[in-house]
């Protein structure tokens, strides 16, 4: 059973070198029972490295591991009854079929044939995987793997749950659906450990983010809170038929007041702490031969204040978002 | 009994997957028949010699179908990350190593007997000593499916974990008494010889085929016995230390 009064999860002081290479820098952190917790920061941060020590497929050079109160360094069989583990690749055995895949999984954790088989059927209902329950999974398209791998993760109840970037790599309506299927288990009252970096996502699910950079924890707190300073921010975009470039100069001596980004060739982004007046500011490229396709106002995201805690430029993290497939 | 259902759910499923499998099963059965009829064409004799070629094709049966099996599955399921869900799961490393060691092990025994079946056809089989026998193919699938697993943990790739087992393998056939006795190996090679599990095993199979054992079968199932222990530690010490890195 989980003591309701304890963190379910408790990081301390976890450190972990590869050679060289420090890849968990000294983190601490707690994970609330029936929390969705993220864990924000580009790739190579030290998201997977982290999951690993928690999970026991990693081993801390400094730190401790309690989960639910138990020593995962000393007890590390006693805590995995309670964890489930979506890793970041789908690693069910391509030779079996979808339901002999969870029921290994569910035989794994000593569930007796007839409640493996009845729970794997009801998971594959339940994650629209029932028609291929019979095909073997290396013929899975790779949103139906990463779903079966979740389906897996949970076949035992797990009270805790790890998702290693459960939705990279995959298509839009899959990983939409991943993210509904995540937050009614969370709904049901289990504890998810994200990992992601994808912003959006982490802002749309977790209560609360710890982001990570380098190895280390830069700041964790509730979305709301993490929020707040952006809160009042105003964000228009304009976006133009031609090159901002050219206009740049002129356009900041002319409205020194606000902060202008551009965000890519043709697209400005005008941020200001007061509204921002759009009339002045297409007059001006008009006058300059630039016609104003659109203008938008844009709601302050969790990227800005992730942009501004580590320092990482949003170009940067939206690369990343695109070499992974983006979030829909 | 949680355990159980996991230790046998794992067996299963390799038997199923990787040794029932007909590739394997044909393996088992064209690996001992050509060794048989190789070693009967060059002895140049009649049927009555299978009988003494009998311990050496039984053994190189064993520790080829064995080592080979063994340490190539687990390197595959090392590199498509399927192992990792068997470390996340909450059984001692130890019901986990002899889960899949199980099936390897099993399919070793049933590949050592594959020859005797054979000969039985063709010769006569009477006078041998079957207790000596059994067991001595028991202990030396024991000791070669712990040898696949130390080499499994070894290596990271497939094609590793067969290049590694020939490095153990090759030196073992012709060093442990087989085919020609350890005392007309060259002095410096003896101590090697007696190092090696095979030369037991492989005096065992001699006591129990033709009674031509050199070493007292007690001390031939003692040696076996330790090297099975010591193989399986090993690789169970090495599975924690690279395993979860």
């Amino acid at each position: 059973m989980i003591d309701d009064m304890r963190p379910v999860i408790e990081a301390r002081g976890l450190v972990k070198h590869f050679g060289t290479v420090t890849a968990v820098a000294g983190i601490d952190f707690d994970v609330c029972r029936g929390e969705l917790f993220g864990f924000l920061g580009p790739n190579g941060a030290g998201k997977t490295t982290t999951i690993n020590l928690l999970i026991g497929l990693a081993r801390p050079d400094r730190g401790s591991i309690h989960v639910a109160g138990i020593d995962c360094t000393g007890r590390l069989k006693a805590a995995q009854h309670l964890m489930g583990v979506v890793p970041d690749e789908s690693n069910l055995y391509p030779e079996l079929t979808g339901l002999e895949n969870l029921c290994f999984c569910a035989a794994l954790y000593g569930m007796p044939k007839p409640d493996r088989e009845a729970r794997a059927r009801e998971l594959l209902e339940r994650f629209g995987l029932a028609e291929a329950a019979g095909r073997k999974f290396a013929g899975y398209s790779k949103g139906m793997k990463r779903k079966l791998t979740i389906a897996a993760g949970i076949i035992h109840r797990p009270a805790i749950l790890f998702l290693d970037e459960p939705t990279t790599g995959i298509d839009v309506a899959s990983a939409r659906q991943i993210r509904q299927l995540i937050a009614d288990l969370n709904r049901a009252g289990t504890t998810i450990f994200l990992t992601t970096h994808y912003i959006e996502e982490a802002e749309r699910l977790c209560e609360r983010i710890a982001f990570i950079v380098g190895g280390r924890i830069v700041r964790t707190d509730t979305v709301e809170r993490l929020m707040e300073p952006v809160q009042e921010r105003q964000v228009v975009e304009f976006a133009l038929d031609g090159q901002v470039a050219s206009v740049e100069p002129a356009l900041r001596e002319s409205f020194p007041e606000l902060n202008l980004q551009v965000a890519s060739g043709c697209l400005l982004r005008v941020i200001s702490d007061r509204p921002v007046r759009i009339g002045p500011l297409v007059r001006f490229f008009e006058e300059r031969g630039l016609e104003v396709g659109e203008v938008r106002k844009v709601r302050p995201t969790l990227e800005e204040v992730f942009v501004e805690i580590t320092g990482i430029e949003a170009a940067d993290v939206s690369c990343e978002k695109e070499k992974a497939g983006g979030v829909s | 009994m949680k355990q159980w259902i996991a230790f046998w759910s794992i067996l299963a499923k390799d038997m199923r997957f990787y040794y029932l499998k007909p590739p394997n099963i044909s393996w088992g059965l064209v690996f001992p028949l050509a060794w048989t009829a190789m070693f009967f064409i060059k002895s140049g004799e009649g049927l009555e010699s299978i009988r003494a070629l009998l311990p050496g094709v039984v053994a190189l049966s064993v520790l080829f179908g064995t080592t080979s099996m063994l340490a190539v599955t687990v390197t595959f399921e090392k590199k498509g990350r399927s192992f990792e869900r068997l470390l996340l799961a909450p059984i001692p490393l130890e019901v986990l190593v002899l889960a899949k060691t199980s099936g390897a092990l099993l399919f070793g025994i049933a590949n050592g007997f594959v020859p005797v079946l054979m000969a039985a056809f063709l010769t006569d089989l009477a006078g041998i000593h079957w207790p000596t026998v059994v067991v001595a193919i028991v202990l030396i699938a024991a000791g070669s499916t712990f040898l696949g697993l130390f080499i499994a943990v070894s290596v990271s790739e497939v094609f590793e974990a067969q290049t590694f087992s020939n490095f153990f393998r090759f030196p073992m056939v012709f060093l442990c008494g087989l085919f020609f006795p350890v005392e007309d190996l060259p002095v410096w090679l003896q101590p090697l010889s007696y190092a090696l599990p095979l030369t037991y095993g492989a005096d065992v199979l001699h006591a129990g085929f033709q009674q031509q054992g050199r070493m007292p079968l007690g001390l031939d199932f003692l040696m076996l016995g330790l090297f099975c222990l010591g193989l399986f530690l090993l690789s169970q010490r090495n599975i924690r230390k690279k395993w979860t890195v």
